[in-house]
């Protein structure tokens, strides 16, 4: 069932609200002024390295790793992203190759 | 100090050509996530649309969110019963790990003037990860470098949302498997991190926090679980770490 247009306007204006809260949240606790904390600071320097490894697995969270083809596709095409970012450096070779084997594996051999 | 003056107003003068240089150094960067968002968006623009949401309702669900998994999550919840304190909650916690993001650049985003509430406007995890590994080439202000990655990755989200709205019908084309570019982007993101050695206890921390979430918590509820676990970590080894 579709909600009437004003309520729909409020839902989206919701989860507008929720996406911006966690948003904004870190820069309302700690405004330009206020110094910051040696702890954020060393956050600040750890965290976005395992955000990156966090945003990793999450990309592959419904990958099944216990059954057929077993992560198959997915660590072949990441095998292929590093490889060619370690030969070459360039992002887009890297992105756009390993990003074409994935859709030739998922498209066409294990189809 | 009157040629200082001088130097001064004549860059002042030529605002046009430092922002074409801006968007010049920034795009490049962004070009992973131009492919990943028309397609993510027009997935979006799609899926609302067969919900019975015209064009404009993705259109404006886009400008205002601007957050991929947070507008799946925004169809879902307008074809369920009216319950706005759920739509707010449910959003908060799927969004959550924005938290850490902002956590993380609190230092890199003070001192840019008007640009930086549209920077954390659209801090998604594709911003993020650009603004988070890249610096400004010479002679492009980090403000006006942050800034057009931010601004691109924004319209290529509405373009895609409402292009898929309008026209995903019609594409014949085979797409599957596209979306793997953001994933690419990741990898090769972590791997730029990877390079500096004191970064690399921090990304294995993050790869094994969230893989134990995940099949501890599944996949649906792995990211609040995993973001608390590699607080307590990165927080317990600081002593190591910081070393």
């Amino acid at each position: 069932m579709r909600l009437d247009p004003g309520q729909s306007a409020i839902i989206i204006l919701m989860v507008a609200l929720g996406v911006q809260l966690t948003r904004w949240l870190p820069f309302l606790l700690f405004p330009e002024k206020k110094e910051l904390p040696q702890v954020v600071l060393y956050l600040g320097k750890v965290l976005p390295a395992a955000m990156m490894g966090l945003l990793v697995v999450y990309c592959l969270k419904h990958v099944t790793w216990l059954s057929s083809p077993h992560g198959a596709l997915e660590v072949l095409a990441i095998l292929t992203v590093v490889l060619l970012h370690r030969w070459k450096e360039n992002v887009l070779l890297s992105i756009g190759g390993g990003t074409a084997l994935y859709m030739l594996l998922v498209q066409v051999v294990f189809a | 100090m009157e040629i200082l003056e001088k130097s001064n107003s004549w860059a002042a003068h030529r605002p046009d050509s430092s922002a074409a240089a801006a968007v010049k150094a920034a795009f490049p960067a962004t070009i992973p996530v131009l492919t990943g968002y028309i397609c993510l968006g027009m997935a979006f623009g799609i899926l609302i649309q067969t919900s019975g949401y015209g064009v404009g309702w993705a259109l404006l669900m886009s400008v205002v969110c601007f957050a991929g998994s947070g507008q799946f999550l925004g169809v879902t919840l307008l074809t369920a019963a009216f319950d706005p304190v759920q739509a707010l909650l449910l959003s908060v916690m799927i969004n959550a790990r924005h938290i850490f993001y902002g956590l993380s650049l609190l230092g890199k985003y003070r001192g840019l003037g008007r640009a930086w509430p549209f920077l954390i406007f659209g801090l998604t995890d594709e911003t993020f990860s650009l603004v988070s590994s890249l610096e400004p080439p010479e002679g492009i202000s980090r403000r006006d470098f942050y800034f057009w990655i931010t601004f691109l990755n924004y319209l290529y989200w509405i373009i895609g949302s409402v292009l898929g709205n309008l026209a995903g019908n019609f594409i014949t084309f085979d797409t599957t498997g596209i979306d793997f570019v953001l994933t690419a982007l990741f990898v090769v993101l972590f791997m730029e991190q990877w390079k500096k050695k004191e970064n690399r206890p921090a990304g294995v921390i993050g790869i094994l926090c969230a893989a134990a979430s995940l099949a501890l918590f599944g996949a649906d509820n792995l990211v609040i679980p995993a973001m608390v676990l590699i607080l307590v970590t990165l927080l317990g080894g600081r002593r190591f770490l910081c070393a």
